[in-house]
């Protein structure tokens, strides 16, 4: 039973380096951006908390150092987006292109690099409750973030002025500009916003959850979390339940090679990319549930004072 | 204050000035990496830009680099003009050249040399094979091809993995992950002794002539391209978007393949994990830079291919990392797709305020 | 204009310049309080221009705007709702997928809560009549119900000048009607409203001044209730209107016929057709009356082809059954159409118009080899010929289609079609943003291919142009197509009625009955 109880906690664990990253393209795709480069922020964040973290010695520099990486290269994509008027995927690619590239090259390195040794986190009082204590209750604080942050996401989003606009601007760019909204500047907020909570994600990963620094670390979890928006038809909180049921797939298939499961690993380790082929076909074979739900002018180039 | 205004055409000259302008932001941004990393600016410069050009055997091996590149671009030319966005030729090219490698490992000592095109024909296929799940996906299921193609990279690397670790590993390879070595009678036939040039050349010079006219000489050609410009306007003009779909997909898949049989049976000749060197992805930016046009995608699969060698070579000479490649590759894609913007519009300088109307 | 109140607005010499075209050049305009001020002018005049620079949403070269008697520098449009000045748009400013309250909030400036302007909206309406429900989604509102949650916000702003643009060009006649009756109510609160038009009939009715351009100048202060049409009409286009010759129509075989053509609406934002049945003759212009969003373009879509979930057998082209045929197999077969969006649908808008005419006169140009040949000289000749025989103004064959002004590209469309001699042509707003001198030639280019024995469909909602150019017309609502009436037996009043749906057909009558009856049950 407690190896269940730890399975759970562990799928949370994992669950939140996708939720965390997904609500913050969440943000950013509901003011009509996509940013494709979600893997190569993550990728810098990654590198630069852990950069932080080993120069320091404190973790919550790293989660600083990560949502800047994150939010300046959001920044750039931004720009060249709203600004310029680039393709939002071509641009998006480039940036997944140039991290993947910049964080190999600056992480050299640290790729032998430990982190020095840290507490154990748990909540007092609750973690000491079997089972249920080990399998919620002894979390890194960022897993209680990651749930918190969708309740405020949701929040936002449906019951504020402010989440409104967003998601109006996401709808119609021009209508929105013709009330006199700074479109522009609202979807770069949006999506620099993204950007940090992307790099927020990859340090975590960095510094957290695996912990060390690996090339390529990030794994494809940035294109997962991409099509978790999608999954989640651009809602938070089944944003953060696909999270939490990839991060269980993930770790499923972990658990089946620490048993010594007759398969051999690399087929287990396809599972989480198969099972996004999969659920992404089965969520996108309803084109009404897509159309209903995405921003309507997601994708598309907005030209003001046209 | 500098302002944007749009030109009432599009500038030809900034058509190919535009790579060219970006071309030299990211040697001024290498020079900046190259200064804070304290090396010499000037040595750094040259093992990108001189060495990889300055012997007979040095442009071989730019070749060598560059064709896989040209291939797989040409091909997502193609798809990238109908406005399908395959960004997962990696996978393709390593299916490919699995297929390939499972037919070079078919052959013995007695196979003679009918074995190349059937190796080369495995890989196009197992490249379209897997390209056409992405549009198998797309066209049922309308999912994002984006995404499929994207994650079958993932898949196709571990299913190489899983070969090269298992069935397919060298019994005599003192437990190496990698198949054995193939029979020669598999190696592509080189074009010059001496060098590493295979015919694979030929074949994207080909690819090029013939990218070149389906696209603007063929009613074909030009239904992808409206399909990719304006979809609505292909609709209404009564082109097929599953047709264009299904090509574009098969067309870059397949290329991807073919570049993936040719890099096994070519220069690498065995299976290895090593096989996936990002030419996949490469391509992409060699796709964008040689603005999707065949003639293009020459200059710019060689430029890239400089970035390749310079990389190797910075590490071996400068001590610099050779993910310095990535770093560059990604760079010139940025600053080319911010020069572009001169393309339509025109940089102008202008006032802020408003002149009141003084009569 | 008396000394002593002072002018509510003033623009002073305003110029605003764009790389190809001067959109307002030194022009002037005086408001007084609670004046229904008419702004004429053709498209392309610079009407648009003008308004948006009153309510800061573009910034003049030169000149200036006083506001009250005061000079005043609008930066954004928020700005301009806070000194009073408010605009209702043509193509509406709203969010479909949000609630009428909500989109007037998002249109408010901040201070009030959501309960607070939906009861402050429900209140506005009522005061002024109209009918808005403000806790519906935009989505499921018609275009003349929206126009309306669009008034009701800018009278929350307490506009000292209200601005509408063309706003009867999505309304019914008897709409229409109400419209000018709320207007007038608000001009004799003091408040002044710009009205943008260019019908000469409302203006000459609602408007007691009038400021008329032409080319981005001002060609004439008047008031047009001393004008007739005629007069206004010179100063806008410098002539009057040319007029179309109408020889007796003469049909002959029955070239489409469309039977039983029911489509369910693909998702809540579309419109479900409803059992559509005509025909259409050649030599006969039929026209399609209705205000947009009933239909038109899911009927077009099915038409042309470029939809094909019409059930089988519901569209017949000279007695062969295309309703799931694609455009292409319907092209050959003559039938040709012409979009309603000219830019991105008839025409690709990066590409040359030799390479345009690639998208529906392939058979005249393309080789017959497997691989389909294209060549350059040809469809450059092709291109050059509609080039010349329509008049069409653009830097040759290589152009960009996008570098076209609305007229030309229109132009060159419609002889694109009509170059292909189809037997039967549909076309879609045929005129629609098009300067006059454009329109009256593609009117007559229509009418000539009527004498000479096509099939026409004009689907339009301009009703003066149906009018001109239609030998029968029918009335799309709701999805669903009313019987025709003959052009010459029509009324404005009557096909207004059918605009909102109000005909009488057997069924109507019987499920009104059966409602009836339901209603005692219930």
């Amino acid at each position: 039973m407690e190896q269940y109880a730890l399975l759970i906690a562990a799928t949370l664990n994992a669950g939140t380096v996708l939720s965390i990253a997904a609500l913050g393209l969440l943000i950013n795709e509901r003011s009509g951006i996509v940013n494709l480069g979600a893997e190569g922020m993550m990728l810098c964040a990654a590198i630069a908390g852990f950069a932080a973290v080993v120069h320091t010695g404190n973790d919550w520099v790293g989660f600083g150092a990560g949502m800047l990486a994150g939010g300046v290269l959001a920044a750039i994509f931004g720009y060249l987006v709203i600004w310029l008027n680039t393709n939002q995927f071509a641009t998006g690619l480039a940036l997944t292109l140039f991290g993947a590239g910049f964080s190999a090259f600056a992480g050299v390195k640290y790729v032998q690099e430990k982190l020095p040794e840290r507490s154990s986190f748990s909540i007092p009082g609750l973690s000491d409750i079997p089972l249920l204590g080990t399998a919620l209750f002894k979390q890194h604080p960022m897993v209680y973030f990651a749930m918190a942050l969708t309740a405020f996401i949701i929040w936002f989003l449906f019951k504020t002025r402010s989440g409104l606009v967003l998601r109006s601007i996401g709808e119609s760019p021009e209508a929105a500009h013709s009330l006199g909204y700074p479109v522009r500047r609202i979807r770069l907020a949006a999506v620099v916003v993204g950007g940090m909570l992307c790099g927020l994600a990859g340090a975590y990963l960095s510094i957290i959850y695996t912990p060390l620094w690996v090339e390529g670390m990030v794994s494809g979890k940035g294109w997962i979390a991409l099509a978790l928006t999608t999954f989640a038809t651009w809602r938070p909180l089944r944003v953060l339940f696909g999270a939490y049921l990839f991060g269980g797939v993930t770790m499923l298939q972990f658990h089946l090679q620490g048993q010594g499961v007759e398969i051999a690993s690399q087929f287990l380790s396809m599972t989480p990319y198969i099972a996004t082929i999969v659920v992404l076909a089965l969520i996108s074979r309803n084109p009404a549930l897509i159309r209903i739900n995405m921003p309507a002018s997601i994708g598309k180039p907005f030209y003001p004072g046209s | 204050m500098l302002k944007l205004e749009a030109r009432p055409q599009p500038s030809k000259f900034w058509g190919i000035g535009s790579p060219l302008l970006a071309l030299v932001f990211t040697v001024i941004i290498g020079v900046a990496i190259f200064m804070l990393m304290g090396k010499d600016p000037v040595k750094g410069l040259l093992v990108f830009f001189w060495e990889p050009i300055k012997s007979g055997y040095a442009l071989s091996e730019l070749a060598v680099k560059a064709t896989p590149l040209a291939i797989i671009a040409l091909g997502l030319a193609v798809c990238f003009r109908s406005n399908v966005w395959n960004i997962g030729a990696e996978g393709q090219f390593v299916l490919g050249a699995i297929t390939a490698g499972g037919v070079a490992l078919l052959a013995d000592a007695s196979t003679g040399p009918w074995i190349i095109p059937l190796i080369l024909l495995a890989g196009v296929l197992g490249g379209m094979f897997w390209a056409a799940i992405a549009a198998l996906l797309r066209d049922r299921f309308n999912a994002n091809e984006i995404l499929v193609t994207l994650m079958l990279v993932y898949v196709a690397d571990l299913v190489l993995s899983y070969l090269v670790y298992g069935p397919w590993k060298d019994p005599n390879g003192f437990n190496f992950p990698q198949t054995k070595t193939f029979e020669k009678a598999t190696q592509i036939p080189k074009l010059f002794a001496g060098t590493r040039i295979n015919i694979g050349l030929l074949i994207a010079l080909f690819g090029v002539a013939g990218m070149w006219i389906y696209m603007f000489r063929t009613y074909g050609g030009f239904q992808l391209q409206v399909g990719g410009l304006a979809p609505a306007a292909a609709r209404y003009a009564g082109f097929s978007s599953r047709r264009a779909l299904w090509t574009a997909l098969l067309v870059s898949g397949g290329a991807a393949g073919l570049a993936g049989a040719l890099e096994v049976a070519g220069p690498i000749g065995q299976l290895t994990p090593y096989v996936p060197a990002g030419y996949g992805f490469a391509a992409i930016i060699v796709a964008f830079v040689g603005r999707l046009n065949p003639i293009g995608i020459v200059f710019s699969a060689i430029l890239m291919s400089m970035f390749y060698i310079g990389g190797e070579l910075a590490q071996s000479r400068l001590g610099l990392p050779k993910s310095l490649t990535g770093v560059f590759q990604g760079l010139l894609l940025f600053t080319l797709l911010a020069c572009d913007t001169l393309i339509a519009y025109r940089v102008v300088w202008k006032s802020g305020s408003i002149k009141s109307g003084a009569k | 204009m008396s000394e002593t109140t002072p002018l509510r607005l003033e623009v002073k010499s305003v110029s605003k310049r764009y790389p190809s075209v001067v959109a307002n050049d030194d022009v002037n305009l005086l408001v007084a309080p609670g004046e229904i001020h008419a702004v004429l002018g053709e498209n392309g005049a610079g009407k648009s221009t003008l308004m948006k620079i009153i309510y800061g949403a573009v910034k003049p070269d030169t000149g200036e705007v006083l506001f009250n008697g005061k000079p005043t520098h609008v930066r954004n449009p928020q700005e301009a709702r806070a000194l009073g000045i408010s605009m209702v748009f043509q193509h509406f400013s709203l969010f479909e997928t949000v609630t009428v309250a909500e989109n007037i909030w998002l249109g408010l400036d901040k201070s009030f809560t959501l309960d607070a302007v939906r009861q402050k909206a429900a209140q506005k309406a009522k005061e002024y009549g109209l009918d808005v429900e403000v806790d519906r989604p935009v989505h499921s509102l018609s275009v003349g119900e929206r126009q309306r949650v669009e008034i009701v916000r800018a009278l929350l702003t307490d506009p000292k000048v209200l601005i509408l643009d063309e706003p009867t060009s999505v309304l019914t006649p008897q709409a229409v009607r109400v419209l000018f009756v709320t207007l007038r109510k608000l001009a004799a609160t003091g408040c002044s409203i710009l009205y943008i038009s260019h019908k000469l009939d409302e203006i000459r009715e609602l408007c007691t001044n009038c400021t008329v351009l032409r080319g981005g100048k001002v060609t004439g202060h008047v008031d047009p209730r001393d004008e007739s049409n005629a007069s206004l009409s010179r100063l806008m286009i410098g002539a009057e209107p040319p007029k179309l010759q109408h020889r007796e129509v003469n049909t002959g075989a029955v070239g489409m016929t469309v039977h039983g053509l029911s489509i369910r609406a693909e998702d809540q934002f579309g419109v479900t057709l409803d059992n559509i049945a005509f025909a259409v003759r050649a030599g006969e212009i039929v026209g399609v009356a209705g205000v947009s969003g009933n239909g038109q373009q899911e009927l077009l879509a099915a038409l042309s082809g470029e939809s094909v979930r019409a059930p089988s057998g519901s569209i017949k082209l000279f007695g062969n059954d295309i309703s799931r045929r694609n455009p292409r197999v319907r092209r050959a077969g003559g039938l040709h159409f012409v979009p309603e969006e000219r830019l991105g649908r008839g025409a690709v808008p990066t590409m040359a118009l030799a390479a345009n005419t690639l998208l529906s006169r392939a058979a005249d140009v393309v080789g017959k080899g497997a691989l389909g040949w294209v060549s350059p000289k040809a469809t450059a000749s092709l291109a050059g010929v509609i080039i010349k025989d329509f008049n069409v103004k653009a830097g040759g064959p290589d152009a960009a289609a996008k570098s076209l002004s609305g007229g030309n590209l229109q132009k060159f469309i419609v002889g694109r079609e009509i170059g292909a001699k189809p037997k039967v042509l549909i076309v879609a707003q045929p005129t629609w943003g098009v300067d006059v001198g454009a329109a009256a030639q593609i009117r007559g280019a229509l009418l000539k291919l009527r004498d000479e024995g096509c099939a026409l469909l004009v689907v339009s909602e301009e009703l003066d142009e149906l009018f001109e150019i239609c030998d029968r017309m029918h009335v799309i609502a709701k999805g669903r197509l009313s019987p025709s009436v003959k052009t010459s037996e029509a009324t404005v009043e009557k096909i207004g009625e059918w605009m909102s749906g109000l005909w009488q057909t057997p069924g109507v009558i019987a499920a009104a009955a059966q409602q009836a009856t339901g209603a005692q049950h219930a």
